[in-house]
C-alpha cells in the first residue's frame, strides 16, 4: 500500500497499532462480507465500534450518520459504506488544527492525569525529545506522594540529559512547581515539564491541589504558553471521558496524550474524546522505547485502524 | 456527568415500566435495551453484555412474569439477580498453604495497574492476620520500581528482597524462596513488572518464574478503569500463566467496575481484593454482590425498591387511600405519622438517601444535612396532639399549641414553624397532585421536604 512508503509517524502508529488493526479490521470485512445494508449490517458495525471503546454515544452517533447517509445517497451495497464510515469517524473526531506552539515558544507543560496512566514515562519520553530538538529543558519532580516516583524520574531526566528539580518525597508539590518556575527564569529555559502525582478525578482535595499548582504557574510565569496534557491510559473505557472532563475543571486542558497503544486495546476512547469534548489527543504512545511517542493526527489514525 | 444521566435513564424505564399494568414481550425488549445500554457504558464487554441481555429475556419472556402481579419489579429483579449470579455472592481470599509452609503468590498484570502498591497492600493485610510475608521485586525493568517496593515494605514494616536489576527474575524468586525458608517467613510475594498479555517474551519470563519455583497463587492485578479489553487482558494471562484470583485496584474512582463482571463472566476467577484508595491499609475484601448496583449505576435501589414493596404490602389500601387524599391537599397530621412509620421501616432518611443513585452517601456525610433529631420532635409533636387535632389542623389555636408543645418537650416556637411547614406542604402538594399521581410510598413520602428542613428524598 502506498501508505508503507510512509515513515515516521504513520509507519510507526501502523506497526504500534497492529494488534489494533487486526481484530478491528478483521470484524470490520466481517461485517462487509453481508452484501445487504440491513438492522442486522448495522448491529454488527455497532457492535465492532463499541467494542473499540468508541463508547455508545459516538457510536449511536456514527450510526446515526451512516443511515443518514444511506438513504440519502440510495446506497445498496455494503462495501459502499466503508468509505463513509472512515469520513464518519473522521468527522466525529475533528476538533480544528491542533496546535503545538510549545515546540516554537517557550512552554510550560504540566503532566497530569489518574495513577498508572504513564505520567513519568511521558514526561521522560517527552523531555527527551525536547532535547534532542536544542532546547533547553527542565523537569520538576512535583509526584512528591509515590514512592519512589521521584528516583523514577531522575533515571529519565539523566537518560535525556536534562536537569531536575525537586524530588524530595513528602513535599508540597506547590513548593516544588514554585521552585521550579524561578530555576525557569535564572536559567533561561525554554521548557520546563511538570511531572504530578496520579490522583482520581474524585479526590476533591487532590484537585484542589493541582488547581493550586496550575494558578501558581500562571501567576509566575503569566507570558509564558503554558499546555496541561492529560495522560490517559489507552486500555481505559468510558471512565476516560469522566477523566478528562473532571481535570479541565482545576486545570484547563490544552491536550490528551494517549499510551499504551500497543496492546489489544482499539484506543476507540481517542475517538469518545474528541468527539465529546473536543480536547485533541496530541501524542500517542505506542511502546517503551524512548521515541515511541508520536504526534497524533486523527486522519492517519483512522486510516491506520482502516488499512 | 455520563453517571446521572444513565441512572435517570434506566429510572425512566423503570417508572415507563412501573406505570403500566401488563407488560407485552416489546416493553420488557425495550427496557432491556436500556439495560443494554447501560452495561455497554459500564465498560462491560459486549459479547457479556449480549450473553447476559439474552439470558435475562428468555426468563422474563419464558416464564409468568408478564401476567404476574407487579411484572416490572420482577423484570427489575431479574436483571438484578442475573447479574448476582454472574458475580458470584461468596467472598474468596487467598488459599494459604496448611501448617508452616510458605504459600508463594506471584503478582502479574498490565503496566499500571497497580501491582507494586497492591503487593504492600496484601502484605500488610495478612500481617494483621499474623503472617509473616516476604516482599520480592522482581521488576528489574522500570525505574525506580525496586525502590517503589522497597520504601512501600517499609511503610507496612514488612521484610523486603531484593539481588538489584542485573540479575534476572527466576533467579530471583529461587533466591527469595530460600532466604523465606532459612528466615521462617509464612508468605513470599513476587511483585513482577507490568507486562503487555501481548509481549511474548515477558509473558515467558512469568511462565520461567513459575517454572522456578513453584508458586501456590498466581494473581492478577486490573484497573476497575479498564474497558471492552479487560476479558482479552484476563483471558491471555490466564491462558498463558494461569491466573487464580484477580485484584481490582482503583474502584475508589467513580468508575462502574464493568471489567469487574467482564473477567468474572468469562474467566470465572474469583476478585478477590478491590484496591481503595492511595493508603497503604485501603485493600478490602471484595464483594461480588455489591458490584451488581454498581455496575448498573442505580445505588442501591434494588434494596430500596424491595423495602418499599415490603412496606406498601402491609398496607396497601392505606397508602393508596393517603395519596388520594394527598393530591387533594387533605394530607393530615395522621397521614404524617403513616409515612414516617414507613420511612423508618425502609431504615430512616439516612438510609434510603444513602440507597439512592446518584448519591451514593454513607449514613457520615448526611449528619448535618438530615438532622434525624429533628424529625423524632416532630413526631412528638403529633403524638402529642388529639386525634381530632390531627385531622384537622385548623382546630390549633394558641391554647392547645401550648399544650403540645409541652406535651412534646419542645419550645412553642417549633411547635409554630413545624405547623407552618406543614401548611406548605400542603398546599404544594395540592399543586403537584394536579400534574403528578402520587401512587404508593413514593407519593407518599412527597411531603417531607417541608418537614426534614433537608432535602427532599426524591
Amino acid at each position: 500500500m502506498e501508505e508503507e512508503s510512509k515513515i515516521g509517524f504513520f509507519g510507526r502508529l501502523k506497526a504500534g497499532l497492529t494488534k489494533t488493526r487486526d481484530s478491528f479490521v478483521k470484524n470490520l470485512n466481517n461485517a462487509f462480507t453481508a452484501s445487504e445494508i440491513d438492522d442486522d449490517f448495522y448491529e454488527e458495525l455497532e457492535e465492532i465500534l463499541i467494542m473499540a471503546d468508541i463508547g455508545v454515544t459516538a457510536t449511536e452517533n456514527i450510526i446515526a450518520d451512516l443511515k443518514t447517509r444511506v438513504k440519502k445517497e440510495h446506497l445498496k451495497k455494503t462495501e459502499e459504506c466503508r468509505e463513509i464510515l472512515k469520513e464518519s469517524i473522521k468527522q466525529q473526531m475533528a476538533v480544528g488544527e491542533t496546535e503545538y506552539k510549545f515546540e516554537t515558544e517557550k512552554a510550560v507543560i504540566m503532566v497530569i492525569g489518574v495513577n498508572g496512566v504513564g505520567k513519568t514515562t511521558t514526561v521522560g519520553k517527552l523531555a527527551s525529545k525536547f532535547k534532542a530538538e536544542g532546547k533547553k529543558v527542565l523537569i520538576a519532580a512535583a509526584d512528591t506522594f509515590r514512592a519512589a516516583a521521584g528516583e523514577q524520574l531522575e533515571v529519565w531526566a539523566k537518560r535525556a540529559d536534562v536537569g531536575i528539580v525537586g524530588s524530595v518525597n513528602g513535599a508540597d508539590p506547590a513548593s516544588v512547581v514554585f521552585d521550579a518556575v524561578s530555576a525557569c527564569k535564572a536559567r533561561g529555559i525554554d521548557i520546563l515539564l511538570i511531572d504530578t502525582a496520579g490522583r482520581l478525578h474524585n479526590k476533591k482535595n487532590l484537585m484542589e491541589e493541582l488547581r493550586k499548582m496550575d494558578k501558581i504557574i500562571s501567576r509566575e510565569l503569566p507570558e509564558v504558553h503554558r499546555e496541561n496534557l492529560i495522560v490517559l491510559d489507552g486500555t481505559t473505557g468510558q471512565n476516560a471521558l469522566v477523566q478528562a472532563k473532571e481535570f479541565s475543571e482545576v486545570a484547563p486542558l490544552t491536550g490528551i496524550v494517549l499510551t499504551k497503544m500497543d496492546g489489544t486495546a482499539k484506543g476507540g476512547i481517542a475517538v469518545a474524546i474528541q468527539s465529546e469534548l473536543d480536547i485533541p489527543v496530541k501524542y500517542i504512545g505506542v511502546g517503551e522505547q524512548i521515541d515511541d511517542l508520536q504526534k497524533f493526527d486523527p486522519d492517519s489514525f483512522v486510516e491506520a485502524i482502516f488499512s | 456527568m455520563a453517571f446521572e444521566s444513565l441512572t435517570d435513564k434506566l429510572q425512566n424505564v423503570f417508572k415507563k415500566l412501573r406505570s403500566k399494568g401488563k407488560l407485552t414481550e416489546d416493553d420488557v425488549k425495550a427496557a432491556l435495551k436500556e439495560v443494554k445500554m447501560a452495561l455497554l457504558e459500564a465498560d462491560v464487554n459486549f459479547k457479556v453484555v449480549k450473553q447476559f441481555v439474552k439470558t435475562v429475556e428468555e426468563k422474563a419472556v419464558g416464564s409468568d412474569v408478564l401476567t404476574g402481579l407487579n411484572p416490572a419489579q420482577t423484570v427489575i429483579k431479574l436483571v438484578n439477580d442475573e447479574l448476582i449470579s454472574t458475580m458470584g455472592s461468596e467472598t474468596s481470599e487467598v488459599t494459604f498453604q496448611p501448617g508452616k509452609a510458605i504459600t508463594v503468590i506471584m503478582m502479574a498484570g498490565l503496566q499500571g495497574a497497580g501491582k507494586t502498591t497492591a503487593t504492600a497492600k496484601m502484605a500488610k493485610r495478612f500481617k494483621n492476620k499474623g503472617k509473616k510475608s516476604l516482599l520480592v521485586a522482581c521488576d528489574i525493568y522500570r525505574p525506580a520500581a525496586v525502590e517503589q517496593l522497597r520504601i512501600n515494605a517499609e511503610a507496612v514494616s514488612v521484610d523486603f528482597f531484593s539481588l538489584g536489576t542485573d540479575v534476572k527474575p527466576p533467579v530471583i524468586a529461587k533466591e527469595a524462596l530460600l532466604y523465606a525458608e532459612k528466615n521462617g517467613f509464612n508468605v513470599v510475594i513476587l511483585d513482577t513488572a507490568g507486562r503487555l498479555h501481548v509481549d511474548e517474551d515477558m509473558m515467558q519470563e512469568l511462565e520461567d518464574i513459575k517454572k522456578a519455583v513453584v508458586v501456590h497463587q498466581t494473581i492478577l492485578v486490573v484497573d476497575a478503569m479498564t474497558g471492552q479489553d479487560a476479558v482479552n487482558v484476563a483471558k491471555e494471562f490466564d491462558e498463558k500463566v494461569g491466573v487464580d484470583g484477580v485484584i481490582l485496584s482503583k474502584l475508589d474512582g467513580d468508575t462502574r467496575g464493568g471489567a469487574a463482571l467482564s473477567i468474572k463472566a468469562v474467566t470465572g476467577k474469583p476478585i478477590l481484593y478491590c484496591g481503595m484508595g492511595e493508603k497503604l491499609d485501603d485493600l478490602e475484601q471484595f464483594h461480588p454482590d455489591r458490584i451488581a448496583s454498581r455496575i448498573l449505576g442505580m445505588g442501591d435501589v434494588l434494596s430500596l425498591i424491595e423495602k418499599a414493596q415490603e412496606s406498601i404490602d402491609i398496607d396497601e389500601d392505606k397508602s393508596r387511600d393517603m395519596a388520594k387524599r394527598m393530591k387533594k391537599g387533605q394530607f393530615d397530621f395522621e397521614d404524617y405519622l403513616e409515612s414516617m412509620k414507613q420511612m423508618k421501616n425502609m431504615g430512616g432518611l439516612a438510609g434510603i438517601m444513602g440507597m439512592l443513585p446518584g448519591m451514593g452517601m454513607k449514613a457520615s456525610d448526611l449528619e448535618g444535612m438530615v438532622d434525624e433529631k429533628k424529625l423524632a420532635h416532630m413526631e412528638a409533636i403529633v403524638l402529642s396532639m388529639t386525634p381530632a387535632e390531627r385531622r384537622s389542623p385548623k382546630l390549633l389555636n394558641p391554647r392547645r399549641k401550648f399544650r403540645i408543645a409541652k406535651g412534646a418537650g419542645v419550645d412553642i416556637a417549633e411547635v409554630n414553624r413545624f405547623i407552618k411547614q406543614f401548611e406548605q406542604s400542603q398546599k404544594m402538594m395540592k399543586q403537584m397532585g394536579t400534574n403528578k399521581h402520587g401512587r404508593g410510598l413514593f407519593g407518599g413520602m412527597g411531603g417531607f421536604g417541608g418537614f426534614g428542613g433537608g432535602r427532599r428524598p426524591f
